[in-house]
C-alpha cells in the first residue's frame, strides 16, 4: 500500500509541472509583447509597465520565468492584475463558493447517477433499461448553458408565478439553497454519464463468476446485489466520481455566469471580458491543481476499494 | 422410453433412496443464430453417499445440467421446456425462488472449475467462507470467523487464522480450490457438485484436491456429482459414471464396467485416447472428427458422423437408452458389437 | 466526453468473430472488415435512432451550406433588423420572435448553423486524425515513442478542455472559426489518442495478427491492412460523439466572450445576447438553443447507434 501511495505521488508531479508549464507558455510564450497581451485592449500606464516587466521577470529567459511563477505557486502567490492586486487574495474568497457548487454538484450527481445506472443496470434489456438510456442522450446532449437557462426560466420564472417558491434562481442570497439549481444544472451531463457507467459496470459485474458463486452459496438476492456486486462495481464509479470533481469545477464557469454565483467562475468570465490575464492564468492554474489533486484521492481511495492494487 | 423414470432404467429400486434424479431435462439457449439445445432430454440419478462422474467434452450439457441443479440458469436467454429436478422426492424447478435458496448453499453446494474467477476479489476469505455461517446460520461476526477458520483448517490451508484475512489474489490456485470447497461443505451439505474442479490446476496440485475431497466426502458421507472431461480423474473416485455426448447421456454404468468393456463407441473412443504405458510406442488413437455444431445436430444418433459402427438406421433413429445389464445402460443401437469389439 | 465511458468500446471488439459453438473449434481468421462495415450498415438501417439522427443532421448539413433554402432575409443584412420591433414574440413575420436589436431570430438561428457545423467537424476530422495517428504509432511501436506520448496526454488530461480552450482563446485577441478550432482541437486529441492506442495494442495481439507477422508481413503492410481497419471503428464513434460536445463547446466559449465574435452568427453568440434581457422575452435564447440542443443530441445519437451496431456486445 506505501509503495503504492508513494507511486502516485511520484507519478503526479510530472503531471502537475507539466500542465502548469504548459497553461503558462500559452499565456507567456505566444508571440507579442506579454505585456500588451497582459494589458489587452486598456492603454498601459508606463510606470505599470515596468512593475510589470520587473514582477514578471520578462527579460529573464522563459523557463527562469516559469521557474520564478513555479516558486510563487507553492507559496500560494498566483501573481499579480494589471492594476496592481494580488490575484491570489481576488480569488480567495470565491474559491469556496466553487467548491460547494462543484460538492452539491457531486453530491446530486452521485446520488442520481448511481441510482437510475442502477435501476437500469436491474431491468437490463427490458423497456425501462431503455428509457433511462434515451433520457441520458438526452441529457447528455442539452449543454449546461441551455438547462441552465430553461431551468431557471421555469422554476424560478413559470413557478413562482404559479405560487410555488422551490429554489432560489440566483445569487446567494438566501444561503445554501441557492445551490441547489445550479448545482443540478452543473452536475446534468455527468449524471447522465455516470449513470451509463454505473449500469456497464453493474451488468458486468453481473455476469462475473463470482456472482455466480453467491447465488450457489444460497445468498438471498438483495445481498447478491447489494454486497457482492455492487462492491465490485463501485471501483469505476468512485474513479470517475473524482476525476470528475475537477471538470465540474472548471464547467463552473458557464454555470456560476448564469445563475450569478460570486466564485471563481464567474471571475474568470469577467476577467476574460475584461482581458485581465493574470487573473486568467491564475484561475485556470489554480483548477488545474485541484484536478490532480482530485486524481491523487481517487488513486487513494482506488487502493482501499480494490485490494488488488493494495497489495500490488 | 425418454420419459420412463430414471430408477427403473438404472435398474434400482423405484421409490428407493435416490437422492437426487435428473428426469428428462432439456435446457434451450436463445442466441443471435438460434436457439441452442443445450441438454437434450437428460435423466440420470445418484444416491446418498455416491459418487457419480459426469463424464464428457465441453459443450456436452454436463456443466449445463449441473447449473440447472444449483438454478444458476436464471437468465432470460435461458429456457427449460421439459424435465424434473427431483431432490429428495421434491422437484426443484417447481420449487420457489427462495425456498430454492434454502436448499441452495446449505443442501446441495458447488465448487467451481476457476477458483479465481469465482471468489469475489475485494473480500477476505475469512469473510466469504464465513458468509455461510452469517447468512444461513445468523452466527455473530466473531463466530462465523471462527468456524470460517475451522474450515480452512479442514481443508489443510497453513496458517488458517492469520490467512483468513487475506484475500483470493494472495493464494496460490490449488489454496483458493482449497477455499472453494471449504465455503462448499461449510453447512454439511448433502450433494456437492464439483464441475472440473481441477481443470486449471498443475497435474500434482490436481491430485491433492482428489484426494482431498475423497476424505472430505468419506468423513461426512455426502454424495458428490463430479464433472469432468478426464477419465483418468474419474477412475479413483467415483462409483458410476454417466457419459454425455451432444446433450444427451449416451452411457450410464458402474465405474469398473466402463472400464472394462465400453458399451458405446464414444466412450470406447475416450478410453483409447488414454495415455497408458503398455501401449507405449503406439500412436494415440483419437477420436476423429469435431464436436457436433449445437445450432446444427446431426439427425438420429448425434455421434453417427465420428461413428465407426454406423449403420444406416443411426443417420435416421435416435437410439433409445438400452438397458444392457441390471445398472447399465446404452444409447446406441450396436451396443452388443460395441462391447463384444471392447472385450475381443 | 467521458474518457472511461468511451474507452470501453475499444474492448470486446471482436467478440463477434468467432462464431459461438460450445466445445467447436473457434474459428479464427482475419475479421474482414468490410464484412463488418456492411454488417454494421445492415443493422443501422433498421435503427429508428439512426435514421431519425441521421435525419437531422441532413438537415444541419443543407441549412450550413444553403441557408438561403431556409429563409429569405439574409441577416447579416443590418437593414433587415429594426429596433422599433425589438423582442416581438413569434408571429408569421418572425417564426422565432426578433431579439434585443428587433432582428429575425428565425433567419440568425439558420445562418448560425454553419459556423457550429464547421466547428464542430473541423474539430473532429482534426482530433480524429492527429489523436488516430499518433494512438496507431505508439500503440503499435510501443517503447519509448509510446511511453513520451502517454506523459504527454496525462499532462493534457490534467487541463480541463473547457477551461483551456478558454485560456488559449483569450490570448488572440479576436476570435475567429480557425482560433475555436484550433483551441478545441489541441485540448481534444489526447482522449482519441488514448482510444486508439487501446484499440491498436488489442488488435496488434490478435491471433490473425501475430499469424500475419509470421508469415512475414511487413511492418507497415501489418499496421496499415490489419490493425488500422480494426482499430478504426472507435475512432469514428468518438470522433462522431465528439462532434456533437464540440458544437455545445463552441456555443459555451463564444457564450463567454472568447468563441466567436459579433458580427460573426452563432448560436453561443445569439444566447449570450439574449441572456440580458432572457426572462422577459426568452424567444430569442430558447429557439438558438433548441437547435444547438438538437444538434448535439443528433451526433450523439448518431455516434451511440454506429457504437452499437459495430460492437452489439456491448449493449
Amino acid at each position: 500500500m506505501g509503495r503504492y501511495i508513494i507511486r502516485r505521488l511520484v507519478q503526479a508531479i510530472p503531471v502537475l509541472l507539466g500542465a502548469t508549464l504548459l497553461v503558462y507558455a500559452v499565456v507567456f510564450a505566444l508571440p507579442g509583447d506579454p505585456v500588451e497581451v497582459l494589458a489587452g485592449d486598456k492603454r498601459m500606464d508606463p510606470h505599470i509597465t515596468a512593475v510589470l516587466r520587473e514582477r514578471y521577470h520578462l527579460d529573464d529567459p522563459f523557463l527562469l520565468q516559469y521557474w520564478h511563477y513555479l516558486t510563487g505557486l507553492f507559496h500560494g502567490d498566483l501573481g499579480v492584475t494589471v492594476s496592481g492586486g494580488s490575484v491570489s487574495d481576488i480569488l480567495a474568497g470565491r474559491f469556496q463558493v466553487t467548491a460547494n457548487l462543484a460538492m452539491t454538484a457531486l453530491v446530486m450527481e452521485a446520488v442520481a447517477g448511481v441510482g437510475l445506472g442502477l435501476y437500469a443496470a436491474l431491468r437490463h434489456g427490458r423497456a425501462q433499461d431503455s428509457l433511462v438510456l434515451a433520457a441520458t442522450l438526452v441529457l447528455i446532449s442539452i449543454p449546461p448553458l441551455v438547462t441552465g437557462f430553461v431551468l431557471q426560466l421555469l422554476l424560478g420564472v413559470r413557478l413562482k408565478q404559479a405560487g410555488i417558491d422551490l429554489f432560489p434562481v440566483a445569487g446567494l442570497a438566501e444561503g445554501w439553497r441557492g445551490y441547489l439549481l445550479p448545482g443540478l444544472v452543473l452536475a446534468g451531463t455527468s449524471i447522465a454519464y455516470l449513470t451509463r457507467l454505473t449500469r456497464t459496470s453493474l451488468v458486468e459485474t453481473l455476469r462475473a463468476d463470482y456472482i455466480r458463486t453467491a447465488i450457489a452459496k444460497g445468498l438471498p438476492r438483495r445481498r447478491v446485489v447489494g454486497r457482492h456486486a455492487l462492491r465490485n462495481a463501485l471501483i469505476p464509479l468512485v474513479t470517475y466520481l473524482g476525476a470528475d470533481f475537477g471538470t465540474l469545477m472548471g464547467g463552473a464557469v458557464i454555470t456560476e455566469t448564469v445563475f450569478n454565483l460570486p466564485g471563481i467562475g464567474q471571475q474568470l468570465f469577467t476577467s476574460v471580458s475584461l482581458r485581465e490575464q493574470p487573473v486568467v492564468v491564475g484561475v485556470v492554474t489554480l483548477l488545474v491543481l485541484v484536478y490532480v489533486l482530485a486524481n491523487l484521492v481517487v488513486d487513494l481511495l482506488y487502493a482501499v476499494l480494490d485490494p488488488r492494487i493494495r497489495y500490488e | 422410453m425418454w420419459r420412463s423414470s430414471t430408477a427403473e432404467r438404472d435398474g434400482r429400486v423405484p421409490g428407493g433412496e435416490a437422492l437426487l434424479t435428473v428426469d428428462g431435462l432439456r435446457v434451450e439457449f436463445a442466441t443471435r443464430q438460434g436457439v441452442v439445445r443445450a441438454v437434450n432430454g437428460v435423466s440420470y440419478r445418484i444416491d446418498p453417499g455416491e459418487t457419480l462422474a459426469v463424464l464428457g467434452e465441453s459443450g456436452s450439457g454436463k456443466s449445463v445440467t449441473a447449473h440447472a441443479i444449483m438454478g444458476l440458469l436464471d437468465t432470460p436467454t435461458v429456457r427449460v421446456p421439459a424435465g424434473e429436478i427431483r431432490f429428495h422426492g421434491t422437484d426443484l424447478l417447481g420449487l420457489r425462488e427462495d425456498d430454492r435458496a434454502r436448499i441452495r448453499g446449505r443442501r446441495i453446494a458447488m465448487v467451481f472449475q476457476d477458483a479465481l474467477s469465482a471468489l469475489n476479489p475485494v473480500f477476505t476469505v475469512g469473510a466469504q467462507i464465513g458468509e455461510m455461517f452469517r447468512v444461513h446460520e445468523g452466527l455473530s461476526r466473531r463466530e462465523a470467523e471462527r468456524r470460517a477458520v475451522e474450515l480452512m483448517d479442514r481443508v489443510r490451508i497453513p496458517a488458517a487464522a492469520q490467512r483468513m484475512y487475506d484475500y483470493p489474489h494472495q493464494f496460490s490456485g490449488g489454496m483458493r480450490q482449497r477455499i472453494m470447497i471449504a465455503m462448499a461443505i461449510a453447512l454439511g451439505p448433502e450433494l456437492l457438485i464439483a464441475d472440473e474442479p481441477t481443470t486449471a490446476l498443475d497435474v500434482t496440485v490436481q491430485a491433492q484436491i482428489m484426494d482431498l475431497l475423497a476424505e472430505l466426502r468419506r468423513e461426512s458421507g455426502m454424495a458428490m456429482i463430479l464433472i469432468t472431461h478426464d477419465l483418468g480423474v474419474v477412475a479413483d473416485s467415483a462409483d458410476r459414471i454417466v457419459v454425455m455426448y451432444g446433450g444427451r447421456v449416451v452411457e450410464s454404468a458402474p465405474v469398473h464396467e466402463v472400464y472394462q468393456a465400453p458399451a458405446h463407441p464414444y466412450t470406447r473412443g475416450l478410453l483409447e485416447s488414454i495415455p497408458r504405458l503398455a501401449r507405449k510406442g503406439r500412436a494415440l488413437p483419437a477420436i476423429e472428427g469435431t464436436p457436433p455444431d449445437p445450432l446444427a445436430m446431426p439427425t438420429g444418433c448425434s455421434f453417427h458422423p465420428r461413428c465407426s459402427y454406423r449403420q444406416d438406421n443411426c443417420v435416421t433413429d435416435a437410439p433409445p437408452r438400452y438397458r444392457i445389464g441390471p445398472t447399465r445402460d446404452s444409447a446406441c443401437h450396436y451396443w452388443r458389437e460395441v462391447l463384444d469389439g471392447s472385450h475381443g | 466526453m467521458s474518457e472511461t465511458t468511451v474507452e470501453r468500446q475499444g474492448r470486446g471488439k471482436h467478440a463477434r468473430r468467432g462464431r459461438y459453438s460450445p466445445g467447436g473449434p473457434w474459428r479464427f481468421g482475419p475479421p474482414r472488415a468490410a464484412s463488418l462495415w456492411s454488417d454494421a450498415w445492415q443493422d443501422l438501417r433498421r435503427r429508428p435512432m439512426f435514421v431519425g439522427a441521421a435525419f437531422v443532421i441532413a438537415v444541419f448539413l443543407v441549412m450550413a451550406a444553403f441557408p438561403w433554402l431556409f429563409t429569405s432575409i439574409d441577416p447579416h443584412d443590418a437593414a433587415t433588423c429594426h429596433l422599433s420591433e425589438a423582442r416581438q414574440g413569434v408571429s408569421d413575420l418572425h417564426w422565432f420572435g426578433t431579439d434585443n436589436l428587433g432582428c429575425d431570430v428565425y433567419a440568425r438561428s439558420v445562418y448560425g448553423a454553419r459556423n457550429s457545423v464547421v466547428i464542430g467537424a473541423t474539430t473532429a476530422a482534426l482530433t480524429a486524425l492527429v489523436g488516430g495517428l499518433l494512438g496507431l504509432f505508439a500503440g503499435f511501436a510501443g517503447g519509448a515513442l509510446d511511453a513520451l506520448l502517454s506523459r504527454v496526454t496525462e499532462i493534457f488530461f490534467a487541463i480541463p478542455s473547457v477551461l483551456g480552450a478558454l485560456l488559449i482563446l483569450s490570448v488572440f485577441r479576436t476570435g475567429s472559426v480557425w482560433t475555436v478550432v484550433l483551441a478545441l482541437a489541441v485540448l481534444a486529441w489526447p482522449m482519441t489518442f488514448r482510444i486508439t492506442r487501446a484499440a491498436v495494442i488489442t488488435v496488434k495481439g490478435q491471433e490473425y495478427v501475430l499469424a500475419a507477422r509470421a508469415l512475414g508481413a511487413s511492418s507497415g503492410r501489418i499496421m496499415f491492412r490489419h490493425i488500422m481497419p480494426n482499430a478504426l471503428a472507435p475512432v469514428i464513434v468518438v470522433a462522431t460523439i465528439n462532434l456533437g460536445t464540440f458544437v455545445a463547446a463552441e456555443a459555451g466559449l463564444s457564450f463567454v466572450g472568447v468563441g466567436l465574435q459579433s458580427p460573426d452568427i452563432s448560436w453561443g453568440l445569439m444566447i449570450s445576447d439574449a441572456r440580458r434581457r432572457f426572462l422577459e422575452a426568452p424567444e430569442p435564447l430558447l429557439f438558438p438553443a433548441l437547435l444547438l440542443s438538437l444538434t448535439v443530441l443528433a451526433f450523439v445519437m448518431l455516434g451511440d447507434a454506429v457504437r452499437d451496431a459495430l460492437d452489439p456486445k456491448l449493449r
